[in-house]
């Protein structure tokens, strides 16, 4: 951190807490809960926005002063998709399991809110270096809520992280399991991701008060 | 009949908010009031409506492996399916401005209402996800293509009319302050999806009564295993096939 400046540590330190992509301004939920049931997917999904929100920034922010305005959006989305076709092919490539875990989410990348998002406020009016960190600053931000809900949801759900069973083995009755512990399959199921990111805010809130809507 | 089947799997079982969770983001920023929310969903219906089967032909006529046949024989090796993205959101992308063009012209008020979020409509995930969906499930004709685009936006619609509803009334109740307005809305969501999956069992039809013993949360975390078990065979095979 001794490499950067204030402003621009800050770029990458806000959106872990105070400026959280998914908690706080609401954006990228979509893909956030729909893949989360397993830890893994999880990271490779905050590696891919990773990816894809850093290079990108750095492209739009280097074209900004190009760009027309009234074509932007399709430039921007032109941008996007091609780096998402990359990190599809790349992950159909290396890891053809996960790619079907992940299925149609890696392609709505493109249409994440936090890439459009941070083009439109950020990109377009800063410089590349800047606009690099503030990327990876808010991929990490989005990446820390998915591994939070992929790391409760796996581990609750089906006694495994990253597919290492880590409570006891559950058919042959060891560790947790013998003293009748049992999965909690409903964990592996969609809504409850909408329940835990419910319950992250919530203790988010509580412990920022300033963060509480007015009615 | 199958027409009917799709369009209330699509409403009901596949809902897109309560099984997908795509277009989530609007969905939570729109729901503050009813009236826009009502007005929104409309748009997603019509831009839905409109986009499927569009991408359909795309996707049938250019995109897929072997697509390209009407062209000529010698084109019938072309996969040109990685161009998928880029096509699917241009094709949305035009639709969209044509829709706020429309909107502006015939509704003024509707479009001042609904702001910024017209055009964001272009990329709310559930567009760009019933297209996607529209492939990976490989719906087969063109007919089918548009019940499921509209079937999928009233299934939309109904999931930010409900959940706009429910925010305006509990204004009046007692949720705690660091739950209020975000917090309360996924967790309401959330509830909300449980429910919607008890539509998982509509469509086993009457006579397989044995059937729907089975309940469905067995049967779901069953299906993703094996999914997972049928991709690494076809690692495995492929690995075999190169050495």
């Amino acid at each position: 951190m001794g490499l950067l400046s204030k402003k621009d540590a800050a770029l990458l330190t806000d959106p872990l807490a105070d400026n959280n992509p998914i908690t706080i301004q609401v954006l990228g939920i979509c893909s956030a809960l729909a893949i989360t049931a397993e830890l893994k997917a999880s990271i490779v999904m905050a590696v891919s926005v990773m990816f894809v929100l850093g290079l990108g920034n750095v492209v739009i922010s280097l074209m900004r002063n190009i760009i027309p305005s009234k074509i932007r959006i399709i430039v921007q989305l032109i941008v996007v998709a091609t780096l998402v076709i990359i990190v599809d092919l790349v992950l159909k490539a290396f890891a053809y399991e996960l790619s079907k875990t992940l299925s149609v989410f890696v392609g709505l990348i493109i249409t994440n809110c936090i890439i459009m998002g941070r083009f439109e406020a950020f990109a377009l009016g800063n410089k590349p270096w800047r606009s690099f960190l503030d990327g990876i600053g808010n991929a990490v931000g989005y990446g820390v809520i998915l591994i939070v809900v992929g790391f409760f949801r796996e581990l609750l759900g089906s006694g495994t992280l990253l597919g290492f069973k880590v409570l006891g083995d559950p058919i042959e009755k060891t560790g947790l399991y013998s003293i009748g512990y049992e999965n909690n399959g409903f964990m592996l199921l969609s809504p409850m991701a909408l329940i835990v990111v419910g319950i992250i805010i919530w203790i988010q809130r509580s412990r920022n008060t300033s963060l509480i809507e007015e009615n | 009949m199958e027409h009917l089947e799709l369009f209330f799997k699509s409403i009901f079982i596949d809902n897109m908010v309560f099984a997908t969770f795509l277009g989530m983001c609007s969905y939570l920023a729109v729901s503050k009031k009813v009236a826009t929310a009502v007005g929104l969903g409309a748009a997603v219906i019509f831009v839905l409506a409109v986009t499927v089967p569009l991408n359909w032909l795309l996707d049938q006529y250019i995109l897929q492996p072997g697509a390209l046949k009407w062209l000529g024989a010698e084109y019938a090796e072309y996969d040109l399916s990685f161009l998928s993205f880029i096509m699917f959101i241009a094709t949305i992308a035009t639709m969209v401005q044509l829709v706020e063009i429309i909107v502006e012209k015939f509704s003024p008020s509707l479009y001042n209402s609904l702001g910024i979020f017209l055009p964001l409509i272009a990329v709310n995930c559930a567009i760009l996800g019933g297209s996607l969906f529209m492939q990976s499930r490989e719906i087969p004709t063109l007919g089918l293509s548009l019940t499921y685009g509209v079937g999928s936006g009233i299934g939309w619609f109904l999931a930010i009319l409900a959940i706009s509803a429910i925010r305006e009334k509990i204004r009046y109740s007692n949720v705690p302050p660091a739950l209020r307005g975000l917090g309360i809305t996924f967790i309401i969501t959330g509830l909300m999806a449980i429910g919607f999956m008890s539509f998982g069992g509509m469509l086993t039809g009457g006579d397989e009564e044995k059937k729907e013993e089975k309940p469905t949360i067995e049967a779901k975390v069953e299906k993703e295993v094996l999914k997972k078990e049928e991709a690494k065979v076809i690692v495995a095979e492929n690995t075999n096939i190169n050495e």
